[in-house]
């Protein structure tokens, strides 16, 4: 990886931002709001403190790294994991049920046991469109898309059946004990996930530039033909596996909302991390290192955009306006991305005669 | 007044010099065989008739006017239709919408059903015009290409090996279309390599050679084995210079009885092979496109099952694919990177036993030394595989297939496309590879390749393997190839 690389990659994110942020004060000022108090609102709201910056900011940008990951590690062997929301929300109800039930255990076996359990639920979350991908050439696309439905539809179950709070009147489970619940940095919201997430891009980072595995999945995603005949690679297998830990990520990244910040279940846990982590790892162009920082950033808007509601009463929906248009900037600029609905059907050459 | 002229047509792909010259003259109410190996540049002469490339230089005039075809819906309006090699129809949509598609009608109106009827009456083939196009078996969607090609006003019919994907019976009922095409006044040109056949239909015959005229006159003057020299070279008698290997060593490939599915589709295209190919020696095979040869090679480097039968083969095998940019190498990867690609099991870049790593340093060490010994003309190990030549690409696949030092190495048209410097190296690495005592099979499109690298030579026609006698001529050879003196003209093994 050359400077001038990582030069481009970061004058990229930059003006994607810019310009989404451009967008967004033209977009408020046009609609007749005070456009400068909205930004200071929302640069507050980020930024603005050391509280807001690590339990705004860092709290908000957990999910969305670990989610990122997870769709980056799919995405490098040329899957799209969709699904990430579905697979964030089993892994909260996991995490929920397990939490509740571990009460009386030590914090740190009590702590695995929840982080382990969400992950599992996410990769399992994952085996039915990796099957159908697999089997019947079911694009993943759509299926882990559908399957982000049938989560949500199942957390409304959970929560006013089987994992219900005890007086039967909310729909959302019982506080899980201090027992199952992470470790903060004292004076803030900011709990022990967050160092999960860095440490996990460090090691998706090695996986996919150092190992045989990484190699062939990088292999996979670029020509799958290739990989298979000359790589002797089984590129459905490694395809599929990478899926699965896609999904595990993001079903680890709904277990840690629920013990590190929520502490219980409910409905709308995520406010669509699930899909602002795609937005995370294609400004980051699949990177895991600039993952983190990609992630710091969209946390930061998500941060901002409740403080901009709050302080100058735009809708927080605002923001998406600037995540959309760093999406649009992101993928205009990587011919990878573009190119990504190309057919792999192989045309005739002209010369065959 | 002549309905088709091209002349003086020159052709480039690249370092390749496709089409050299050639001039050809189609007459009213014709039939006109074109006829030539793989390679010789038929297909690319009726593309340069059909707009759908242009020529380097030369006219295509059609009913005396020079004409500049941008493209084939500029041949359409002037009275010019082709069936292609490969199924142009769209599988999702019907019989009668497909029609409709490369009519420029409107699919939505009521009209099309009384259209498309009088097509079909007007042909004289018929199909249901309700049925998707995905649902023919493969004789009825030639016969909806054929439908296409004829639904507008057309007056010349370039037809590319319409039969090569069907059985005897269902391939004259489509010449008896093309007759009764040309006897309501039309013209056609038929590409095909089933010599019997262009000879029983055809009025006239024109043969290519390495993009250039070897033959052209009226059917009458001409038999088969005039033709078959004409296609494979005056170079005659020859006999195979190639000598038997010194000492050929344990068998390495061993087929028998063996049977091998079609490539991507159903249908089994390799019937009761057997053959053996041993340590140090070069088996050559000699085919004609889509007989069977691909499916061969794919189940000896052991990316095809046997259907059937029984196949041992010694490993490891190293495998060069016929098609280097999707499927020997990563276009947009390093060369690094393809190196690695084939050698991350036996390499020494690869670390550890069960979390296996990539030392990436030694992989560019061992790399620079892998270009240098190859002599592969590249600025690094760093430059995407993409930004070298023809040539230079095929060294590297083949330095990549070498490099495992293979017991068996297998090789796909391994000189396809590259200028004769480039080619003569490849054959050169082969030789070498034979020589340091491993069993190599080889396939070229060009029989002399074949005849000049092989010690021994296997013809594959029509899913049958068969040995070549040694000291046996070239048109002994190309007949065999061909098929000419089989009972069944039908080398596609469909079925």
């Amino acid at each position: 990886m050359t400077l001038t690389r990582l030069h481009w990659s970061a004058l990229v994110v930059a003006s994607a931002f810019s310009a989404g942020i451009a967008i967004l004060a033209l977009g408020l000022w046009a609609s007749g709001y005070d456009a400068p108090q909205a930004l200071t609102a929302l640069w507050n709201g980020a930024f603005g403190s050391w509280y807001a910056f690590t339990s705004a900011t860092l709290l908000r940008a957990v999910p969305l790294i670990i989610i990122g990951l997870g769709f980056a590690l799919a995405l490098q062997g040329g899957a799209l994991n969709i699904g990430a929301e579905g697979q964030f929300y089993v892994g909260a109800i996991a995490a929920t049920w397990v939490g509740l039930e571990v009460g009386h255990w030590p914090l740190v076996p009590a702590i695995g046991a929840i982080v382990s359990v969400a992950t599992i639920a996410g990769a399992l979350w994952m085996v039915v469109p990796v099957w159908l991908k697999l089997r019947f050439g079911v694009i993943e696309v759509i299926s882990t898309l559908l399957l982000n439905f049938v989560a949500e539809a199942l957390v409304s179950l959970m929560v006013q059946g089987p994992l219900q709070e005890s007086t039967g009147v909310f729909p959302q489970s019982n506080l899980i004990p201090l027992s199952a619940r992470l470790p903060i940095l004292p004076g803030t919201r900011l709990h022990l996930g967050f160092l999960f997430a860095l440490a996990l891009s460090v090691v998706v980072w090695y996986v996919v530039t150092r190992t045989v595995w990484g190699f062939r999945l990088r292999a996979v995603g670029a020509s799958p033909r290739a990989a298979e005949i000359s790589g002797r690679i089984k590129s459905g297998r490694v395809l599929g596996t990478a899926l699965l830990w896609s999904g595990a990520l993001a079903g680890l990244a709904g277990g840690l909302e629920v013990s590190g910040v929520s502490y219980a279940l409910y409905q709308n846990l995520s406010p669509g991390y699930g899909f602002t982590g795609i937005a995370v790892a294609l400004l980051a162009r699949l990177r895991p290192i600039g993952i983190v920082f990609t992630g710091i950033l969209f946390g930061a808007l998500e941060a901002g955009a409740g403080a901009m509601q709050r302080d100058a009463g735009i809708p927080s929906v605002a923001v998406y306006v600037v995540e959309a248009v760093v999406i649009l900037v992101i993928v205009l600029a990587d011919s990878r991305l573009r190119h990504l609905g190309r057919s792999t059907v192989s045309r005739p050459s002209p010369a065959a005669a | 007044m002549l309905p088709l002229t091209l002349r003086g047509i020159h052709k480039h792909f690249g370092a390749v010099h496709a089409v050299r010259g050639v001039d050809f003259t189609l007459g009213p109410g014709e039939v006109h065989a074109l006829l030539g190996e793989n390679g010789a540049g038929k297909s690319t002469l009726m593309h340069i008739a059909f707009g759908l490339v242009r020529a380097d230089r030369g006219d295509v005039v059609v009913d005396g006017v020079a004409r500049a075809l941008r493209s084939p819906r500029e041949a359409r309006r002037l009275g010019v239709g082709m069936v292609h090699q490969h199924f142009t129809s769209v599988p999702a949509l019907s019989v009668a919408e497909n029609i409709a598609l490369a009519a420029g009608w409107s699919p939505k109106t009521r009209l099309l059903a009384k259209r498309v009827d009088g097509v079909f009456r007007r042909v004289g083939l018929a199909l249901d015009p309700d049925a998707p196009a995905w649902t023919l078996p493969v004789a009825l969607k030639q016969r909806l290409e054929i439908v296409k090609a004829l639904a507008t006003d057309v007056r010349i019919l370039l037809l590319d090996e319409p039969t090569a994907v069907l059985a005897p019976a269902e391939a004259d009922e489509l010449l008896r279309v093309v007759r009764r095409f040309t006897e309501q006044g039309g013209t056609a040109v038929l590409i095909t390599h089933k010599l019997r056949e262009a000879l029983a239909t055809a009025d006239t015959v024109t043969v290519l050679r390495r993009g250039q005229v070897t033959f052209s006159g009226p059917t009458a003057e001409i038999d088969a084995d005039s033709v078959l020299r004409y296609m494979i070279g005056g170079r005659l008698p020859e006999s195979r210079p190639a000598p038997p290997a010194a000492a050929p060593g344990a068998v390495r490939i061993q087929a028998e009885a063996l049977d091998v599915a079609r490539d991507g589709r159903g249908g089994t295209a390799l019937r009761q092979a057997t053959f053996s190919v041993r340590a140090g020696e070069i088996v050559g095979i000699a085919a004609v496109e889509g007989n069977g040869q691909r499916e061969l090679m794919r189940a000896a480097a052991g990316l095809l099952p046997p259907l059937r039968g029984r196949l041992d083969v010694t490993g490891p095998v190293g495998f060069v694919p016929e098609d280097r940019t999707t499927e020997g190498l990563i276009p947009e990867f390093s060369l690094t990177e393809n190196l690695v690609l084939g050698l991350d099991r036996v390499a020494p870049w690869v670390r550890g036993r069960r979390f296996r790593r990539i030392d990436w340093n030694a992989a560019r060490e061992g790399a620079a030394d892998i270009l240098r010994n190859f002599e592969v003309d590249a600025p690094g190990p760093g430059v995407p595989a993409a930004s070298l030549s023809g040539g230079n690409q095929q060294r590297l696949v083949i330095a990549r297939a070498l490099e495992q030092e293979p017991t068996v190495l297998v090789a796909e048209n391994p000189t396809r496309g590259l200028d004769i410097r480039a080619a003569q190296a490849v054959e050169a690495r082969l030789r070498a590879a034979a020589h340091e005592g491993a069993a190599v099979l080889v396939y070229s499109s060009d029989l002399d390749e074949i005849l000049q690298i092989a010690n021994r030579v296997l013809v594959v026609a029509g899913g049958t393997v068969t040995e070549v006698p040694p000291h046996a001529r070239r048109e002994e050879v190309g007949a065999m190839m061909l098929n000419v003196h089989a009972e069944r003209a039908d080398p596609s093994g469909s079925r």
